[in-house]
């Protein structure tokens, strides 16, 4: 079933037309990549996803029209981890983690034993328990992307969008953060995550959508979407491609002499 | 971590209430407390009780709550551009009231009528958040509203300098040099009463941020997806610190530092949670400022020491330890 629908969505940013046409569906349960060179459009669809860029054409969730839910409401469908790791003040890991609470609580209330429950349980997923006192701004940066992606958690949204997720991370990092959220997929949710690494793309994500000048140029499982064509005329890459147990392994080697 | 924060509460509480008790039994009349006491809240002896209750009262009320306002204004601000540097002046609010002051000195309109300082102040502090706010835009970067706050101050200090500077009455500019300086003293009743509508509106539109700057602190965009309308954060920030800014000012002149550093000195003991920064900075302002202004009374009788002066010694080389510090953590 649908959770998220986009139709004939466009955006423009100042005169540049950034979105053109796009339409998708996208049902729980899905992790889908959302791949493309810089500037593709990848950001500004996430972006227009949340209403915090202008668009036209209809967006809905759960089956819901985006216009006509709050921005409360909204919050309480899609959590979303922007591209930069802010983190304004000192706050220790278990505030900021709480912070995921802010949409489902009303007025000065504070948290109950569910949002308590909630919080618990995404800092045991994301595993860092160990520096819940510490202040999130003492940490390194794989621990901090850590904890904010705890707090998208604590959201309790069924649609996370998250916007390059794994950059600045280590292998290791990487495979534990995309198991993380392969897993939250799994379990019902649905996961948009833009990804530059299309090898980790490929051996994660259920689905693939490659986003070329504001439009969708493919979409499908990532054998479907990653061709050696593709990754030729959009990337303007040649890549080493093969098949096998764990799915597609992807590696670009060079350049294509124009 | 509750109980830490209450006990920071209660503690504040009573040293601003003891300083408030403080500010009532300070001045060149020497009388003993219980006399002091009775004629505050008994109204008898006469004379003493003109002193308590039209001199020393309304000056003790204006310094809890222009504390107030400074304290909590400048913990909502660092917390909305999520900036240490930011202060209540930054808006432009402070200069513009003092601009309006002094067109009311410049003009004499304050002598024939003498709340016309106050409120061509106030009319002031209106006028540079409209144009703070006009300048923005509708959801405009924190950057944009620093950079809209000092254009909207320096144009304000180039007219208070050219009414200075034209000024043919040397009484005049005399006057209006003094009261730039921020003071307490003098102040009645009708002052308090002016003041206190707007700094309490002022007060529940900044009080109400708590949980939206809770949120700011990892950015605009995240705060927007977990249902923070960050326009209208903007807008609150921007009217309550007018109100209640600006109705300081109309009374008291610009009183600086207090907004920039009682929020610094108090962050770690909310573990920089910007909103239990904001009643614990509130409570802090006003014991901060009601104990400077004994120390004006103190350091200085009948030499009317201004209270903006003494909080600007004490006040600047805290910002250049603050200065410093923020260039060691970036190193």
């Amino acid at each position: 079933m649908s959770f998220l629908k986009l139709s004939h969505l466009n955006v423009s940013l100042g005169s540049k037309s950034v979105l053109r046409d796009v339409s998708l569906d996208i049902g729980k349960g899905e992790f889908i990549g959302l791949i493309g060179p810089n500037g593709a459009g990848k950001s500004t669809l996430l972006k227009s996803v949340l209403g915090l860029v202008p668009s036209t054409g209809e967006i809905s969730v759960a089956g819901i029209l985006s216009d006509r839910l709050s921005t409360k409401e909204r919050a309480r469908h899609i959590a979303y981890l922007p591209q930069d790791r802010e983190i304004g003040w000192a706050i220790s890991v278990e505030k900021l983690v709480a912070l995921g609470r802010t949409p489902h609580l009303g007025g000065f209330a504070g948290l109950d034993e569910n949002d308590v429950a909630i919080i618990e349980n995404a800092i045991r997923r994301m595993d860092i328990a160990e520096f819940r006192h510490r202040s999130a701004l003492d940490l390194s940066g794989g621990e901090q992307a850590r904890v904010l992606i705890a707090r998208a958690l604590a959201q309790d949204a069924p649609l996370l969008l998250a916007d390059e997720p794994t950059s600045g991370l280590d292998p290791a990092h990487q495979i534990g953060l995309m198991q993380s959220l392969a897993e939250l997929a799994s379990d019902g949710s649905a996961v948009i995550a833009s990804l530059h690494d299309l090898g980790s793309a490929a051996r994660w994500c259920s689905r693939l959508i490659l986003i070329h000048e504001g439009q969708i140029a493919a979409d499908g499982s990532p054998l479907e979407v990653l061709t050696a064509e593709r990754l030729r005329t959009i990337y303007g890459v040649e890549a080493y491609l093969e098949t096998t147990q764990q799915g597609l392994i992807v590696q670009p080697i060079s350049l294509i002499a124009k | 971590m509750k109980d830490h924060f209450r006990l920071l509460l209660l503690g504040l509480s009573l040293i601003t209430l003891l300083m408030f008790a403080l500010s009532l039994l300070t001045g060149p009349a020497a009388v003993s407390v219980s006399d002091s006491l009775n004629a505050l809240f008994t109204g008898q002896g006469d004379a003493l009780v003109l002193v308590m209750r039209e001199i020393r009262l309304p000056r003790a009320l204006l310094g809890l709550m222009i504390g107030a306002t400074l304290g909590l204004s400048g913990a909502v601000l660092q917390g909305y551009l999520r900036n240490p540097l930011a202060e209540p002046g930054l808006l432009g609010v402070s200069a513009s009231a003092s601009l309006g002051a002094v067109i009311a000195i410049y003009s004499g309109l304050s002598l024939v009528f003498p709340l016309a300082l106050p409120l061509m102040a106030l009319a002031g502090a209106v006028i540079a958040v409209l144009l703070v706010q006009a300048l923005a835009g509708r959801a405009a970067g924190t950057l944009i509203i620093i950079l809209a706050g000092v254009a909207v101050s320096s144009f304000a200090g180039a007219m208070t300098s050219l009414a200075l500077n034209l000024s043919s009455n040397p009484f005049a500019a005399m006057e209006i040099l003094y009261w730039m300086l921020g003071s307490l003293t003098d102040r009645s009743m009708l002052h308090v009463a002016l003041a206190a509508p707007f700094i309490l509106v002022g007060w529940a539109l900044l009080f109400s941020l708590g949980r939206s700057l809770d949120a700011l602190t990892l950015g605009p965009d995240a705060a927007a997806s977990m249902g923070i309308s960050v326009k209208r954060v903007q807008l609150i920030a921007i009217l309550g610190t007018a109100a209640s800014v600006g109705a300081s000012t109309a009374v008291a002149g610009a009183i600086g530092f207090v907004g920039l550093i009682v929020p610094h000195i108090l962050r770690p003991l909310v573990g920089s949670q910007p909103s239990r920064l904001l009643p614990v900075s509130a409570l802090g302002g006003a014991s901060m400022l009601l104990a400077a202004d004994v120390l004006v009374r103190m350091i200085a009788p009948g030499r009317d020491l201004k209270l903006g002066v003494l909080t600007a010694i004490v006040g600047a080389p805290f910002f250049l330890w603050l200065v410093f510090r923020t260039r060691r953590a970036l190193i």
